[in-house]
């Protein structure tokens, strides 16, 4: 299973919509940073609306994407985390910190825009 | 209403996933808000990499609690693992022995309503925990 990642103009659109294990997660850890190598995009918005949960572990990968794509010059900007996955989150001790969010996409994207200064 | 125990056996990455999932559906069908379904759904899932990692080869089995005055869904986790020489230092906040990957326990009994571990050295462990449905 492969998490599609979608080009627009200078951004990267990826809307996680499946259920992921361990595996997924690690291999689109990689896809999407072959994917700002190959398209040499600046932003990229990771859309988390129909994510039902958010353990330790994908929280990990989530946030090592975040640091590893910003060590490649790329801005990771994480939209529409679920209030029940907010609150799971805190609750079992992730605090997520450094992690640039939106509240949906729409918004996510003006944040790349402003940040990316375009 | 009649009690029946349902598993699922973590021997593969992917049974993560099928134990929180069903956790979740359990959890959903006896009346769990969707906070709460989230709540255990992560603490499943939490729990059952416990297993995968440490121990390789156990079970996470769901159980539903009906009693007069509450209802709940009660998780019992077990493994045939190395087990766990002290409990009380991997009950502490920040304690992992895999470089930061998992939560851990604590996190998972905060998640919790009840909260409950065994273990003995190369035998194994034992986690049981319950989430009560909220009236």
């Amino acid at each position: 299973m492969r998490i599609p990642i979608l080009k627009l103009y200078n951004y990267l659109l990826i809307s996680i919509q499946t259920e992921i294990d361990d595996q997924t997660a690690i291999q689109f850890q990689e896809d999407l940073l072959n994917e700002i190598h190959e398209t040499g995009s600046q932003g990229v918005v990771i859309d988390l609306t129909s994510v039902e949960v958010i353990d330790s572990f994908i929280a990990k990968v989530l946030g090592d994407v975040v640091t590893m794509s910003d060590l490649m010059g790329a801005k990771v900007v994480l939209t529409g985390i679920q209030p029940a996955v907010a609150m799971t989150l805190i609750e079992l001790g992730i605090h997520m910190q450094n992690v640039p969010t939106a509240i949906d996409l729409e918004q996510g994207l003006m944040k790349l825009h402003q940040e990316l200064g375009e | 209403m009649m009690s029946s125990q349902s598993c699922v056996t973590i021997q593969k990455e992917w049974d993560i996933v099928a134990a929180r999932q069903l956790g979740r559906e359990i959890a959903k069908k006896i009346g769990v808000g969707t906070v709460d379904q989230a709540r255990i759904a992560t603490a499943v899932s939490e729990i059952a990499r416990n297993i995968y990692l440490y121990a390789k080869n156990g079970q996470v089995c769901f159980d539903v609690i009906d009693t007069i005055d509450q209802k709940g869904i009660l998780i019992i986790a077990e493994d045939s693992g190395p087990g766990i020489e002290d409990i009380s230092q991997v009950m502490e906040d920040g304690y992992s022995t895999s470089g930061g990957l998992g939560a851990g326990l604590p996190g998972v009994k905060r998640l919790m309503d009840e909260f409950d571990i065994k273990s003995e050295v190369d035998k194994g462990t034992v986690i049981k925990t319950i989430k009560w449905v909220r009236k």
